[in-house]
Order: C-alpha cells, then structure tokens, then sequence
C-alpha cells in the first residue's frame, strides 16, 4: 500500500523563471530509487481535489523539479503560491521501470527539457554510489537560460560528459543521429512526447536494441 | 479529507460525474509507453488466442478488417491522471473473436509486439467490454498510439488497452503482467482508484 502522507515544503530555489525545485520534509519516507516519481495532491476548502504525479529530482530525500504549466491546475500553485512551512499530500515511490540501480554499463541518458529531472537523479544517483560507470547525457533544451541544474551541470564530473543541444539558439539544433552514440549503453530517454518518439525513431535508426531503450513520456 | 491547500481552488469542476476520483480531463491524447514505438509490417501482423489446452486461433490483418466492425465512443482513463471523453475507435469486439474458442480460463495475458504485457480475468474482456481496435477518429490508429491495432478495454486504466496488440494467453491462474510487476495495481478500476498495489 502506498499511503498518502504530509510533506511540508522546507526549501524552494529557483531553476529557470518557469520552473521550481521543492524539498519537502516527509516523515517516514521509505526512500526510493533513482528515476521514480510521486503522486502529489491539493485539497481545495470545497474538499475538491486534483492529483498529478512529479519526477524525483535526487535518489535521496523528496525533491521535485515543477515546470509551471500556463493553463496548468496544479503546477503553477507548486510554482508560484506553495511557500516554505505549508503542507501538501503525497505518496510513492511509484514506477519500477524507469530507474537506474547502481552498475557498471554504460548509461545514455537522453533528456527533452523538463525530462532532465529523473535523469538528473539517476545522475546524482551515481555520484552518491561512487559509481564508475560511463555515463553520457544529452540535454535538448531551448536556451542556456531554459536549463534545469545549470551550475551543476557545467561542473565537473569525471565519467560524465553531457552534450547540450540549444533548439533556439543559432545554430537551432533538434536532436539527430550523430548526437547519438553507437549501441552498447543502457538507454533512458525523458520529454514531451513528440521528442521521445523522435530519439527512441533515431536509436532504432542507429542499431540500438529496443529492449534497452527505456522511455518515460510527459503530456500530448 | 486530505490536508486544505491553502489558496487553492482548482478548475472549475463541469464533469457531470464522468470523471473517476483523482482524475482530470484533457481535450488532446498523451502518449505513455515504456520503449521505443515498435514497428509492425501489416503484412507480417498477426493476432492470436492460445487456449488453456495449447490451441492457438490466429487471424491476419485481412481476415481481422473482414470480420463485423464496431464504432464504440468511451471514455478512457489513464493511470497517469488524465482522462479524455468521447473517444470514438473502430474495431472488433472480442465477443467475435472468442466465438469459436472453447475455455473455462478464468485469466487473460495480453501480450504486444514490442514485449509488452497486461493482465485482466477473462470476463473483463467479454461482454461487449473490449475491442481490438484499428482505427482511432475515424483514421488508421498512429503507431505511437498502438497501431496498427490495440486493445481498448476503457472500464479499467488505460494501461490495461495495451498497444501493438498480438495476442491473448488464456490461462487457470492469474500472471501479472509489465506494469502490474512494477508496482501498479493487479486490476486497476479506475473508479475504486486501483492504481497502484495496495489500493
């Protein structure tokens, strides 16, 4: 049984002006793996509520990064009212597919806009394992300023390489063939739906085996 | 009641009951798979149901389109939280296609091209419950929403409409399948909200 508990938000920081990473303290949090996510829930005063469900950002504590949507219902109260002290509802982990567990195989991870924040938790998920595995990752994401964990990102760590691809930058780059490495990694590919069809269309292209490519999709 | 969200409100609510708890209504239709679209030559398509005793019915896509077509409007439901009225398919009601198969199997294993499976007991299929679906809005079902053809079996979370659909193991006990494995729900009814083991 995955049960709804009481997460206070205890700290909040900007990613870009659209999007927000949340730490919530959660009592008993039963931990959770690397590519995971969450079902969050706001409970309007009429008792109405709405649900949707959140990447993990980190493989350790509950954070979240939250895209705020501009026709959303939940994202942009996350973005925009939540504050610091208030509670929301949440459970999980949830998702045993998606995720990466501690291993030597080399890893790509491929990552359209805010589908970086379950691949960035499988990036922090190595460094915390003192992993070695070679790990590649390829950011599609519109501007320098679009990116989630910028400053991260841009420092060193050693078996990580990362490939950004600027799709509004010139020269206005979209994802192809030769961004893509030759079969042999595990493959993980997050985004909008349009971008996840596209690359898992180019890796099949390239020989990768279908069974390797793992795939987690957000919205139409 | 869950904790109150201060300042919050929610849309307004004009779902005149249609919507399971948790839900919300989109007007456009998201896409959730695990792995890469697979790609399905219609030529080599194929769709079967293997008996509890070991004997398979097997249709080709000719002989699938020849058979007694439906136009089913539903409402489906995915686990994800979206939820999207009216969706009009065509297809063949699985009542046709287990005319001629003898069975006192309880459980049903769908199984994809691509590797995908579900689980559903076998009287959640009959009944005018289920298709095998081929076109979607009055056009050929897109690949990267199951075509060439796909279960559409809209009572549970949509999970359970697998895509690229190839066949139906029937069997004496219940095997879960990919996403029942993987933390969801054995059943999933969306209007008990069975979405995950446990609930």
């Amino acid at each position: 049984m995955i049960r709804w508990r009481r997460a206070r938000l205890a700290a909040a920081r900007e990613e870009t002006p659209t999007a927000r990473t949340l730490v919530f303290d959660v009592e008993d949090w039963p931990g959770h793996l690397a590519g995971q996510h969450v079902d969050v829930r706001l409970t309007a005063p009429d008792g109405y509520t709405a649900q949707r469900s959140y990447s993990l950002a980190t493989p350790e504590g509950v954070e979240l990064t939250v895209e705020g949507l501009p026709d959303g219902e939940v994202s942009p109260y996350l973005v925009g009212e939540l504050a610091v002290g208030d509670e929301i509802e949440l459970r999980g982990p949830v998702g045993g597919w998606f995720v990466w567990r501690p291993a030597p195989t080399p890893v790509l991870l491929v990552a359209g806009g805010s589908g970086i924040v379950p691949l960035m938790a499988m990036i922090r998920a190595r460094r915390t394992a003192g992993s070695t595995a070679p790990f590649h990752l390829v950011y599609s994401v519109r501007t320098p300023a679009d990116r989630y964990y910028g400053d991260e990102l841009d420092r060193p760590d050693p078996g990580l390489s990362v490939t950004p691809l600027y799709t509004r930058v010139e020269p206005r780059r979209r994802i192809g063939k030769d961004d893509l490495p030759e079969p042999g990694p595990d493959v993980f590919v997050c985004g909008p739906t349009g971008f996840v069809e596209a690359v898992a269309d180019l890796l099949l292209d390239r020989g990768h085996d279908p069974g390797r490519i793992r795939t987690e999709r957000f919205g139409g | 009641m869950g904790i109150i969200s201060r300042g919050f409100r929610g849309r307004p609510r004009d779902d005149q009951g249609r919507l399971p708890p948790g839900q919300y209504q989109v007007h456009d239709f998201p896409v959730l798979s695990a792995g890469p679209t697979p790609r399905i030559p219609l030529d080599q398509w194929e769709f079967a149901i293997d008996t509890e005793t070991g004997r398979t019915h097997r249709w080709t896509w000719q002989e699938l389109m020849a058979l007694p077509q439906e136009t089913p409007t539903v409402d489906i439901h995915c686990v994800t939280k979206w939820s999207k009225f009216d969706t009009s398919w065509q297809g063949v009601s699985l009542d046709v296609l287990f005319e001629d198969v003898e069975t006192e199997a309880e459980y049903a294993l769908i199984y994809s091209y691509g590797g995908y499976t579900t689980n559903l007991p076998l009287e959640d299929l009959l009944d005018g419950k289920a298709w095998i679906a081929h076109r979607f809005d009055g056009e050929e079902l897109e690949p990267r929403h199951g075509g060439p053809a796909r279960l559409v079996v809209p009572h549970l979370y949509f999970w359970k409409s697998a895509k690229w659909v190839r066949g139906i193991r029937l069997m004496n006990e219940d095997w879960p399948g990919f996403w029942e494995t993987a933390g969801y729900h054995n059943y999933g009814d969306p209007w008990r909200e069975q979405r995950y083991e446990g609930d």
